[in-house]
């Protein structure tokens, strides 16, 4: 380690902003040092994405300490910090879709040959010597579109570097990549790290946080807890910081009577997304689906919901033939879908909470064929009670809400038609821990009034948690059905890369 | 209202119903109807009030459904060529194909029908971009009208239906009989738009398509419907203009459309889907039907009109970007008079 007398790379102490009525920070503080990968934690409206914000020019502090390298710095745009030497990797990046990943890199600032043409070959060659330094495989000349998420995020790291960033703050990296992409995001970290460089490390998993940090500081409404070396502290005490209490059990699954069958889905297929899926789900239970990013897992619930189709095959539900891609009909026969992007897919975010609860039982609120806002805001209201959402009043935009707010809200517009089997997809992903005890307490409870449930997610300790059985699929084939009390991260990593190692053996 | 365990409104009542478009759009309309009144001679008749609604009577008509269209976020601008269409079927059939007038009426709506099934059908289901389809689509019916009766125009049409067109629904007044028709299907169009479970859908599927689907909206099907109820719209529209002047003729209505898009916009609908209601456009109609009334008085020409349409309409759209920056700078200035 270097000297400790070293500046800092970044101070911010009692720095506070707001935005008209609402202090979104009050008193925000964070301290990092070179060649430290610092983690910034806190639940969802606890100031982080303020604070980063801040820190990258996009927002300007209404007062208190921004120092950046030692002087005091005052950024009123984000090219200003990045020309400082500030580069901010955001959970999706936005590339140039149809300009090549060198393009992209070297957007604004390409190389030029005489006669100020653009130096392609140069431009190649340095995007080169950039990925081979992060140990990654990309090729420079191939188009922007398509590549994943994790590949994106290589490209702005990547810019970063050739920026001689000497702080990369990455907000909630990981939450849209696959374990192997997570690992070799953590690889490029670490080498970052090594080189002196400071990183600032946003993310709700706490053992991505144990696994890559080694400093902590938790924020809680707005304001600066505490900070940490990751060695002297430990999960529950983190947790407590940033609820300000003392969290129990995060996934109370609660033993529920298992009742019939619900929905047996039998040998579906669906050509380059899933093959031969069968499964059955009964009441009360709830069966999680875990498996890689990327390895068919939604794609099975859409189909089974309806918004796709599917090649062949049957979804049965209570007994009753559900008709291929038909939303409605699913929804008729008692099916309730949460899907993974709730700001896509989930919710009509310009629309209001009202309207958003009310929108998939609105035709059974119409009277004498006339729907008014009257009833809708009054079912709404009883929804969005049962569920404790926050909200200034109920005709705002679902956008004015914080995520876990508007997950709260999806749940509530999908639980207003009493469903008999609820999907979710993803169904904590980027809230706060409080609301995710809060959900994973719903799901619970709803298993225990007979509701047969189906759960995806990235987050194996949530599919273990919450789980009666675990289904785990890997590139669109089932290939492990697993009961609870077998349900280990062994067994479920196992067979969530099965078919890599067959392939490899043969 | 029972009690609620929340805030229904996060404005008070009076502030929502008055800082719209909508409410900005109908203070305009009645400030240039008391100037009028005042100012220009004549305006207060009831011949003037007559003619002017007798003229807006074809915008009004497919003002109702191009604005449910345009709230989906797309545009039809083959309107004005099924009005055109429309026109030469009625002459041809009841001229030429010796048909009754009411068979001729309805074989025309039903043709209008089926060209906004062919939008629809293109723009909904082939998912193609409904600003092209309807370029294309404009030139096509508004090609086959001419087609039909080339140059000429069929005028000898039974005097019991064109005076049908004029009639006034009190003798010497200034509200003429269409007016009936048009509230009633003015009012089934807000229903459809404003209280019924489809409309609520309409609007989905302009804010997000994609979770309007997921919620078990038939975006296509949606989409499809308001296109094929535009091309009947349109085509009574037709029969209408056809009636009104006693003459088909293939370039009825020429440039029709745009006055009906402009009018729809500057009630206050948004161009890119989602948002507006339906006294808006029909304000819109009756501001630029009374601005080109009250200037044709005056002995304005019509390019002189359309200049001032054309600004009134920029004006409108620009205002609300800029309104929603100063209320959002209004907005972050408050907590520092706190201080």
């Amino acid at each position: 380690m270097s000297e400790p007398a070293r500046e800092p790379v970044l101070v911010l102490d009692e720095v506070h902003k707001s935005f008209g009525a609402t202090a979104a920070l009050t008193s925000g503080g964070i301290t990092v040092e070179a060649g430290s990968i610092h983690a910034l934690v806190g639940e969802n409206g606890a100031g982080k994405s303020t604070m980063v914000k801040i820190v990258a020019g996009v927002h300007r502090r209404d007062g208190g300490v921004f120092r950046f390298q030692g002087d005091d710095v005052d950024f009123s745009s984000t090219a200003e910090a990045k020309a400082a030497g500030i580069a901010v990797i955001y959970q999706e990046p936005t590339l140039f879709p149809d300009l090549s990943v060198a393009e992209n890199l070297f957007m604004g600032r390409q190389p030029l040959k005489p006669g100020r043409r653009v130096d392609r070959a140069a431009m190649y060659e340095q995007s080169e010597v950039l990925f081979q330094r992060l140990g990654v495989h990309l090729d420079p000349r191939r188009i922007a579109r398509g590549l994943s998420i994790a590949d994106q995020q290589i490209i702005e790291i990547a810019k970063a570097i050739s920026l001689d960033a000497a702080l990369l703050v990455m907000d909630e990296p990981t939450a849209a990549l696959s374990g192997v992409e997570v690992d070799r995001l953590f690889a490029v970290a670490r080498g970052l790290r090594d080189e002196g460089r400071a990183l600032v490390f946003i993310s709700h998993r706490f053992e991505e946080i144990f696994a890559l940090c080694d400093t902590v500081t938790v924020l809680r409404d707005g304001a600066y807890v505490a900070t940490q070396a990751i060695a002297d502290t430990n999960r529950g005490e983190i947790v407590a910081q940033m609820v300000g209490r003392e969290v129990g059990e995060l996934f109370p699954k609660t033993p529920a009577p298992i009742g019939d069958t619900v929905l047996r889905v039998e040998r579906l297929n669906s050509t380059g997304a899933f093959h031969d899926v069968s499964f059955e789900v009964r009441a009360g239970e709830i069966v999680g689906i875990a498996g890689l990013v990327g390895a068919g897992r939604s794609e099975i619930a859409r189909a089974v919901f309806g918004v796709d189709g599917y090649d062949s095959g049957s979804v049965h539900l209570n007994g009753e033939a559900i008709p291929m891609r038909d939303p409605r009909a699913s929804i008729k026969a008692g099916m309730a879908f949460v899907p993974e992007d709730r700001r896509l897919q989930g919710l009509i975010t310009d629309g209001s909470i009202a309207r958003n609860i009310a929108s998939v039982i609105r035709r059974g609120l119409a009277k004498v064929g006339f729907l008014t806002s009257r009833s809708e805001l009054r079912a709404a209201d009883e929804w969005a009670a049962r569920l404790h959402v926050k909200t200034h009043a109920l005709d705002m935009p679902a956008t004015t809400m914080s995520g876990g707010n508007q997950q709260k809200t999806v749940l509530a517009k999908w639980l207003a038609t009493e469903p008999s089997l609820l999907i979710v997809d993803e169904p904590t992903r980027g809230i706060d821990v409080g609301t995710k005890a809060e959900v994973h307490r719903l799901l619970s409870d709803l298993a225990g009034q007979g509701i047969a449930i189906v759960m995806i997610s990235s987050e194996l300790s949530e599919v273990l948690g919450m789980a009666d059985r675990v289904l785990v699929v890997c590139e669109g084939r089932i290939t492990a059905d697993i009961d609870r009390d077998q349900a280990t991260p062994e067994a479920v990593m196992r067979a969530a890369t099965q078919l890599h190692h067959t392939e490899a053996g043969a | 209202m029972t009690s609620l365990n929340f805030r229904a409104h996060a404005r008070p009542a009076w502030r929502r119903l008055l800082f719209t478009r909508e409410a900005a759009v109908i203070a305009i309309l009645a400030a240039v109807l008391l100037y009028a009144n005042l100012a220009v001679s004549n305006f207060d008749s009831p011949l003037t009030m007559y003619y002017l609604f007798l003229d807006v009577t074809p915008l009004l008509l497919i003002a109702l459904p191009l604005t449910m269209v345009i709230v989906t976020g797309e545009i039809d601008l083959s309107v004005a060529s099924v009005v055109g269409l429309s026109s030469v079927l009625v002459g041809v059939l009841y001229a030429h194909a010796g048909m009754p007038m009411w068979t001729a009426a309805l074989t025309a709506i039903a043709v209008g029908a089926v060209c906004g099934s062919l939008n629809g059908f293109l723009v909904a289901y082939v998912g193609l971009p409904s600003l092209a389809v309807t370029i294309g689509t404009l030139a096509l019916y508004r090609g086959v009208a001419i087609g039909l009766l080339g140059t000429e125009a069929v005028t000898d049409f039974p005097e019991t239906w064109t005076d049908l067109a004029k009639t006034r629904i009190v003798e010497g007044g200034s509200l003429p009989l269409v007016l009936v028709p048009i509230a009633v299907l003015a009012a089934a169009t807000a229903w459809l738009l404003h209280f019924s479970p489809f409309g609520r859908g309409v609007y989905e599927v302009g804010l997000g398509r994609e979770a309007a689907h997921f919620t078990g909206v038939n975006v296509e099907r949606t989409k499809f419907l308001l296109f094929v109820l535009t091309g009947a719209v349109s085509a009574l529209a037709g029969v209408y203009f056809t009636l009104r002047y006693g003459s088909a003729r293939g370039d009825n209505a020429y440039g029709l459309e745009l006055q009906v898009i402009a009018a729809v916009l500057l009630g206050g609908v948004s161009i890119f889907g989602g948002r507006g209601a339906l006294h808006g456009p029909i304000a819109g109609v009756l501001l630029i039907g009374a601005v080109s009334s009250a200037m044709r008085l005056e002995g304005q020409t019509v390019n002189a009109i359309n200049i001032v349409i054309g600004v009134l309409l920029v004006a409108s759209v620009v205002a609300t970007p800029v309104l929603n920056r100063v209320a959002a700078e209004r907005a972050a200035r408050k907590p520092k008079r706190k201080e």
